[in-house]
């Protein structure tokens, strides 16, 4: 049912321009810009869906029925919010460093939809199927640090500076252990390509074969994108919303679309990396391979929501000690046993 | 490099100061340097409307003081008022007060706990408490016809008796009480993270609580036995059976374990009011118009959040010539600033939300 409707699709449009007589090149060039916009426009609506899911959730876990008034069962208060946020007028503090400050919410949402190409949403269906995959999207994801640093410093507010500050210091201490904790998966499959990596794990998933790393790289990757009980950055007990403090309507609304495609892309990376992608489980191929995708992903998504309304917040120098102090030699270890179990694998000969 | 330090102006406007507290913080990157506290933001001058109030008049003045522990208020001024006129209180009364003033008391402390669970950064706590307080909060509507500012005391005894159906319903939240407290210790005292917030920070020793005058849960939360319900009874509590918790190490935890303790005891003391509660009036024989002897009277009772003390003198009119509350949150307030010295911006809220302070109380 449906596994190959997308691909049905694109091999449709590719036809379509072939029949005009387009070039191969350029017939390439649209194919791309169709399938990268199709997963950035398809991210940002979903984002809508994932901020009702957001509040349902929380709204269950707290005892509460959460929006249920505007549209059937509430599921249009994220659009009537999102109507409310563009309407709303984006003020500029005077003091503000102007251009840093207005710059800021503009390419704030770049990095993620950078990272967003070269995920493998089922089988055959990555819209850029690059060789260097992984590390193409460690490196753009990081980029947003700088991003995030901008806003805080643009709005001359000490409030958003201490965000700021924060923001740095923790995602340069958690990309360590982020990093070093796919190093181990990267090590047994030997490719840095998506695909590849879902391929290897037709037999066994990684969670099984590196539970240590999936765990680190589960956590680094709560604290990189902000959220309880690592939401130092915009602390809101503390310092009112680090470096969102002075944003307001589209400005605000488009960290809050940048956090939710983060958390989308941890996600997507921990099924990737370690449940299998988008292969089925027990061998169940009667539902489509992207299903199977969506359905690990939502699964990790639930999962950051569920940890997210459950614990508080850590302390920065807390949040510094585990980050250098714990995880990023566990994931030394890790890479080090890995290292090790490979070459006695290899030594037995199986 | 040369560093400076900067000032972080926390409040009036902040989420977490508990209403509209002001605290000038100079910090160093992250540390605090200096502390200074400025309250004042909801000054109302409680005492100088009570002068030109009659006797009676008062009261409700007094619940909009510490509103989350309104019945507390009223019943702290309304002993002072007894003590200048010499009125003795009807049993029944008696018991009466008992059961809403701990009732209050839970609810103050369901507050304190859930602002705390959500300072340090877990807001379901928060929605948890006020789920709960929302059933004392009824109990409390069906009693007097309000909410909050409840005014329910009378000088000689209380305004109403309890309703029908009020016993069933207190009964059925005093079985469930320790289960949620349980549920309480479950989400968020058993929580490593809040642990590793709180425990060892802003540590009061025994000797620093008392000279700062600390009272209740924060005096107790550093091993100081002092209860005035225990140590000078007043009401019906030396009839009463309940122990008094106190804390070790007198840091954010043991304030926090403290309060979550106290509510348990508070559901005991209530249970037994109940089960001894007379038949009888509910109300002295006292005058339409109080007139009071020219005199002066001061008494405590033990708020929620301390002691909470009642001056006033008495010219022989039917209005108080001066009264004076001694405001148990102002007075813990003292402390804050001494504390935060050399902790960070985190700690700082997580200090002020475990001293518990209400803003109306604080500024009067």
């Amino acid at each position: 049912m449906g596994e190959n409707v997308f691909l049905n699709i694109a091999s449709w449009i590719r036809g379509f321009l072939d029949s005009l007589g387009a070039p191969l090149l350029l017939n390439d060039l649209i194919m791309m810009i169709i399938k990268a916009s199709a997963v950035i426009v398809f991210v940002s609506l979903n984002v809508i869906w994932l901020i009702l899911m957001e509040r349902k959730v929380c709204a269950y876990i707290q005892c509460r029925l959460g929006p249920n008034r505007v549209g059937p069962k509430g599921t249009l208060q994220t659009i009537a919010d999102v109507i409310k946020l563009v309407t709303k007028e984006f003020l500029v503090p005077r003091t503000a460093d102007k251009v840093v400050f207005l710059l800021a919410p503009l390419i704030v949402f770049v990095p993620p939809a950078l990272a967003l190409a070269v995920v493998p949403w089922g089988d055959g269906m990555a819209a850029v199927d690059m060789n260097i995959g992984v590390f193409y999207l460690l490196a753009v994801t990081s980029l947003s640090t700088l991003i995030f640093w901008m806003g805080a410093w643009g709005s001359n507010n000490k409030y958003a500076l201490i965000g700021g500050m924060r923001v740095v210091a923790q995602m340069v201490s958690y990309e360590l252990p982020l990093v070093l904790a796919l190093l181990g998966v990267i090590m047994i499959t030997g490719t840095l390509n998506m695909s590849e990596i879902v391929e290897a794990q037709r037999n066994v998933w990684f969670i099984f074969t590196q539970p240590l790393a999936f765990l680190i790289y589960f956590i680094a990757g709560i604290s990189e994108t902000n959220r309880t009980p690592f939401d130092l950055v915009e602390a809101e007990s503390e310092i009112i919303a680090g470096p969102y403090t002075e944003y307001s309507g589209m400005g605000w609304a488009m960290f809050m679309l940048t956090e939710y495609v983060s958390v989308m892309i941890i996600s997507i990376m921990c099924t990737v990396m370690f449940f299998g992608g988008w292969l089925a489980p027990f061998g169940w191929t009667f539902l489509p391979s992207w299903f199977w995708f969506f359905f690990k992903v939502y699964l990790f998504i639930f999962l950051f929501m569920w940890i997210r309304w459950t614990y508080p917040r850590i302390r920065v120098d807390q949040l510094m000690g585990f980050g250098w102090k714990v995880l990023v030699p566990l994931s030394l270890a890790n890479i080090f046993v890995t290292g090790i179990g490979m070459y006695v694998y290899r030594a037995i000969g199986w | 490099m040369k560093t400076q330090t900067y000032f972080l102006n926390l409040g009036p406007q902040h989420p977490s100061t508990h209403g509209v507290f002001r605290v000038i913080l100079e910090l160093d990157g992250e540390v605090v340097v200096k502390a200074t506290p400025v309250p004042g933001y909801l000054h109302r001058g409680v005492e100088k409307l009570a002068e030109a109030r009659t006797y009676t008049q008062v009261i409700p003045y007094t619940d909009r003081m510490d509103y989350l522990a309104n019945m507390l208020m009223n019943w702290g001024y309304v002993e002072a008022v007894e003590k200048l006129l010499g009125v003795e209180v009807p049993e029944r009364a008696q018991y009466i007060r008992v059961i809403v003033g701990e009732l209050s008391r839970i609810a103050s402390h369901l507050i304190a706990v859930g602002s705390y669970a959500a300072d340090i950064g877990g807001l379901t706590g928060f929605l948890y408490t006020f789920r709960d307080r929302e059933r004392i909060v009824d109990l409390f509507e069906m009693l007097t016809g309000s909410r909050m500012t409840v005014s329910y005391f009378r000088i000689g005894g209380v305004a109403d008796d309890l309703p029908e159906g009020f016993i069933p319903l207190l009964q059925k939240f005093l079985a469930d009480l320790p289960g949620l407290c349980d549920e309480y210790d479950g989400l968020i005292t058993g929580n490593e993270i809040f642990q590793a917030r709180t425990k060892f920070v802003g540590v009061i020793p025994p000797e620093k609580a008392i000279n700062y005058s600390l009272s209740g849960p924060n005096l107790r939360a550093s091993g100081v036995n002092f209860d005035l319900r225990k140590n000078r009874p007043y009401g019906v509590y030396d009839r009463l059976d309940f122990e008094v918790p106190l804390g070790k190490n007198g840091d954010c935890f043991d304030r926090f374990v403290c309060r979550i303790k106290e509510m348990r005891q508070s559901g005991r003391i209530i249970q037994q009011a109940l089960k001894n509660l007379p038949e009888g009036p509910i109300q002295a024989k006292v005058p339409k118009v109080i007139r009071p002897p020219a005199g002066e009277a001061y008494t405590e009772i033990e708020s929620s959040k301390g002691i909470f003390g009642c001056y006033i003198v008495s010219d022989g009119s039917n209005k108080p010539y001066r009264v004076h509350f001694r405001r148990p949150s102002f007075i813990n307030l003292g402390c804050l600033a001494e504390l935060c010295v050399g902790w960070k911006v985190a700690d700082v809220i997580a200090i002020l939300g475990s001293l518990d302070i209400v803003l109306g109380e604080v500024d009067c």
